[in-house]
């Protein structure tokens, strides 16, 4: 991907700034220039706990292109203590583990390499708590 | 706002189509429907595409295919709300001629999905690229996520979503113009290879070529041009947000709700008058949320409902006489005007071996995405 388009995610994706409604305190994550419950503009920044439970999830075995060499890997949906729930890959398990209800830290990792010397992509994996 | 009607139907086989390329597919279907009223020009064209772009490399699709139909010089525009886009269409051909701006409307879907596209990475592009995709999720992933919380809700099992694609297969193997003419069995469905737990390839809709065209005019000047006009009774069209991730309750499809919602009350009509319906059932797992989302049945109970033979031809309210999307084929764009056509098939009393009895009142419901597009229309016979 350009790289703009890359560096434009940095701040969520490597540090999970999300953004805290004034007006309802609701927490979105990624950051929102209008808050999808009440319609409030103003916001504060905040950090996401590495914590969370999952309420869905998946074992990919058909994978797109840059990941065909990790599948089968686990996705899921987590939520974190703050209420937001985002899309992770879950590693450092057997994937057929990673079921609702399943308590996860979320972790600093490699996504994926892009083909033909394109950029590595960060963000954070969900790993299971012992 | 005037009464508007379908009076005639275009369609192409769907399938892995490898001598047609998408302008031969929509003129093709184009030409059978303007060719049964005898008409050679409209007012106005929409074609519901979702990805011409990423599957053939070709955008500005609205003149490419007047131009291809003899009709340069028409308005025709693009519409695209990913695998809702034919469906979309049809709402806008529908208000259209509702408004009064134009009279007889071309409404089509087209796609060419077969022609050396990563169709993986082009459906991935209709749920949410920064959030999703780039965590490496992928299109069944998301229905696969949306029927394990299924599941772990209300104790569906992987024998209902199997029952989804023998249904499907059955009602399809009786449609000469469906991808896939064969019957499955349900343990074929439960031994299929794994695309993204708990979903199957059988629980998959295949990658498809299609084309299909509805031409509508306001019900009054409809029988200048056919004795049997199908009249489209409401549209609703709703969104829901994009990430699945957003959506409060990933078991319950709110886009399908609002939808049916708005169609059901501007054509004053309740769940119990649907006689027959086609749904999107891109996955086995989405006609079951769809059946509960379109107040067919109780939330959780659609699994029961389609093991009991309800949904089936013969049982109470047949869903996907065409075999849906399943079996018919899913070209993305093509498919919300090709369910039009099967319920006008069946309005008509034209649909053959699949035939429901006495069908007077008809729904169709398109979704897009994971769910954050649905539209809904209803349709009766007059």
């Amino acid at each position: 991907m350009p790289s703009p388009r890359y560096w434009r995610e940095i701040p969520s994706r490597y540090r999970l700034e999300a953004a805290a409604c004034r007006g309802c305190k609701r927490v979105i994550y990624p950051k929102r220039q209008v808050c999808p419950q009440c319609g409030g503009v103003e916001f504060e920044a905040t950090r996401l706990a590495h914590r969370g439970r999952v309420v869905t999830s998946t074992v990919v075995h058909v994978a797109p292109t840059d990941l065909q060499m990790e599948a089968p890997y686990a996705m899921a949906v987590v939520e974190t203590e703050e209420g937001v729930r985002l899309m992770v890959q879950v590693a450092d398990c057997d994937p057929s583990e990673v079921l609702p209800g399943m308590e996860v830290t979320l972790e600093f990792r490699l996504i994926r390499k892009e083909d033909h010397g394109g950029i590595l992509c960060y963000g954070h994996k969900a790993v299971p708590v012992e | 706002m005037r009464d508007v009607a379908i009076i005639s139907t275009g369609m192409t086989p769907f399938g892995e189509l490898w001598q047609s390329g998408l302008r031969d597919l929509f003129v093709q279907a184009a030409r059978e429907a303007l060719m049964a009223v005898g008409s050679p020009s409209v007012d106005a064209i929409y074609v519901g595409n979702m990805s011409g772009g990423q599957f053939v490399g070709q955008e500005h699709l609205g003149p490419l295919m007047a131009d291809h139909l003899g009709l340069a010089g028409v308005p025709a525009t693009r519409v695209e709300s990913a695998c809702a886009s034919g469906g979309v269409a049809l709402r806008c051909g529908f208000l259209d001629v509702a408004a009064g701006a134009s009279d007889l409307v071309l409404v089509a879907g087209v796609e060419k999905m077969n022609d050396g596209a990563d169709v993986t990475n082009v459906l991935a592009s209709a749920a949410d690229q920064e959030t999703e995709v780039y965590h490496g999720i992928t299109f069944p992933g998301l229905y696969a996520m949306i029927a394990r919380a299924h599941m772990a809700r209300y104790g569906t099992t992987e024998e209902d979503l199997a029952a989804v694609s023998v249904k499907n297969h059955r009602h399809g193997a009786r449609n000469p113009k469906a991808q896939f003419r064969s019957e499955v069995t349900a343990e074929q469905v439960m031994t299929s290879s794994m695309v993204a737990e708990p979903l199957r390839l059988l629980h998959c809709s295949p990658v498809s070529d299609g084309a299909a065209v509805v031409l509508l005019c306001p019900l009054e000047r409809a029988r200048e041009f056919t004795d049997a006009p199908i009249r489209i009774r409401s549209s609703g069209l709703a969104t829901a947000p994009m990430a699945l991730a957003d959506r409060a309750d990933p078991t319950f499809l709110d886009a399908v709700s609002l939808a049916a919602g708005r169609a059901y009350k501007s054509g004053g009509v309740t769940p119990s008058d649907i006689q027959v319906a086609e749904v999107h059932d891109c996955f086995s797992i989405a006609e079951l949320c769809v059946l509960e989302a379109l107040c067919f049945t109780e939330r959780g109970s659609a699994g029961e409902l389609t093991r009991a033979g309800e949904t089936a031809l013969g049982g109470r309210i047949p869903i996907n006489t065409s075999g849906g999307l399943k079996s018919k084929g899913h070209p993305v764009g093509a498919t919300g005007v090709a369910q039009a056509i099967e319920i006008v098939e069946q309005l008509r009393g034209e649909a053959g071996e699949r035939q429901v009895p006495d069908a007077t009142i008809g729904l169709a419901q398109n979704m897009g995405g994971s769910g954050a597009s649905s539209v809904v229309h209803i349709f009766e016979r007059v």
